[in-house]
């Protein structure tokens, strides 16, 4: 089977952190899928930046730590609320190379205009 | 008035209908103003974005005074405008229902000593997308309404009081309704905060149901929409409908998509209250033309 690795970097870490997210029971249960788990919180994504493979389909899990957030995607036209104790799950394959940003877009405070993240989509 | 800049350029902008005038002076604004007041023309002033109580020396260290500056060089102005608009963001947003209200009153009683009285507020997302717009409606008014100035149909829409940035279907009725009643050729002046149209949606400038707005008005011929949010100049058409952004109070934001992260700009010591400043509008009404005439704040 074809390895696959997604490097997360902690948002407040600011270290580079590989996962080996692929390995574990919840990516082999799901037909190669990329399973990236986000939390939000004011004012936040955590991770916030993100490496994933293009061609390789992708499932977010997204949850809320406080209050109600948004996570919008717009270069793969995606978006989803995030509310405390749900989780969202967004799933889309990454047909393009580069640097995207998701954001929340439902305000949430005084620092919503910073609360925002890069999905980096690379070569297999 | 020496808080206002000595230096004006003029820009035409071609096709736009609008001319502005960049870093205005006083000079312009004498008595040949209230000569074409007779005929068809008045003009107003456009704040927005003040945010008060925001606290961030590295971003304005004088987050204390800019507001109270722009307030003294509209009163300083040699021709006091009919009326004033404020197109939201009044307020720093802040989870404390009490301070937000306490933000409120303090803004209130410092734009009380504007000399004009005809003032018109609108809400932005800081005021009012926490709450819904309940402690802004009990400080401003309506988050929504219309009036009318020497033949021009001004629309305030609220495009903030939904945290997720909808005007929403009853508003769009309401808008509607009101277009209904007015010739196509009615001289019409939206005034909202956000973007109406997809600026830089990954920036969060933009009106998640916008283009429902920008089509229910471009059945109309002349209609302009003055707005805020983004803390800069910035001008753009929708068909033939055109968008005034006007710059803030108290920081300035990059140009749309310039870098790669939205981020508030620092202060630069070296040229203070760069990017702030404020706007005189002056409708033609006849022309359907507006006069767009931008100051800058200086240390004063």
């Amino acid at each position: 089977m074809k390895q696959l690795v997604i490097f997360l970097i902690a948002a407040t870490g600011g270290y580079l952190q590989q996962q080996s997210v692929v390995r574990s029971t919840a990516h082999e249960t799901r037909n190669n899928e990329q399973v990236i788990r986000i939390s939000a919180s004011t004012f936040e994504f955590n991770p916030s930046e993100i490496t994933v493979r293009k061609g390789v389909p992708v499932v977010l899990e997204l949850t809320s730590q406080d209050r109600h957030h948004g996570f919008k995607l717009s270069a793969f036209e995606l978006r989803v609320d995030i509310k405390p104790g749900a989780v969202e799950k967004v799933r889309f394959v990454p047909d393009k190379i580069g640097n995207f940003t998701f954001l929340c877009d439902v305000f949430c405070g005084d620092g919503h205009e910073e609360m925002s993240g890069t999905i980096k989509v690379v070569e297999q | 008035m020496n808080e206002l800049m000595n230096r004006r350029d003029l820009l035409k902008l071609a096709g736009m209908g609008v001319a502005v005038f960049v870093s205005g002076t006083t000079v312009w604004a004498g008595g040949t103003r209230q000569k074409e007041k007779m005929n068809d023309s008045f003009y107003f002033v456009q704040l927005s974005d003040t945010h008060w109580g925001f606290n961030g020396p590295n971003i304005n260290p004088d987050s204390q005074g800019t507001l109270k500056k722009a307030v003294a060089a509209v009163n300083a102005l040699d021709d006091q405008p009919d009326f004033i608009v404020f197109t939201g963001d009044l307020t720093q947003s802040t989870d404390d229902p009490k301070i937000r209200r306490d933000r409120m009153a303090e803004f209130r009683d410092i734009v009380s000593q504007l000399k004009v009285k005809t003032v018109r507020f609108m809400a932005g997302e800081h005021d009012a997308s926490l709450d819904r717009g309940e402690a802004y409606q009990e400080f401003f008014g309506d988050l929504h309404y219309t009036f009318d100035h020497y033949g021009v149909h001004f629309i305030v829409l609220d495009n903030v009081s939904d945290p997720m940035a909808s005007v929403g279907e009853k508003q769009l009725q309401w808008l509607r309704a009101d277009l209904k009643q007015l010739n196509n050729d009615a001289r019409i002046v939206v005034l909202t905060h956000r973007p109406l149209f997809d600026l830089a949606p990954d920036w969060d400038w933009a009106t998640r149901d916008g283009a429902a707005v920008i089509e229910a008005l471009l059945q109309h011929q002349n209609v302009t929409v003055l707005y805020g949010h983004i803390h800069q100049e910035h001008h753009h058409m929708t068909g033939h409908i055109v968008h005034h952004a006007a710059k803030s109070l108290m920081w300035a934001l990059p140009e749309p998509g310039s870098v790669p992260k939205k981020a508030q700009i620092p202060w630069n010591a070296a040229e203070p209250y760069k990017g702030l400043g404020f706007r005189n509008v002056e409708a033609r009404v006849r022309q359907a033309r507006y006069e767009i005439e931008e100051f800058a704040i200086l240390k004063g």
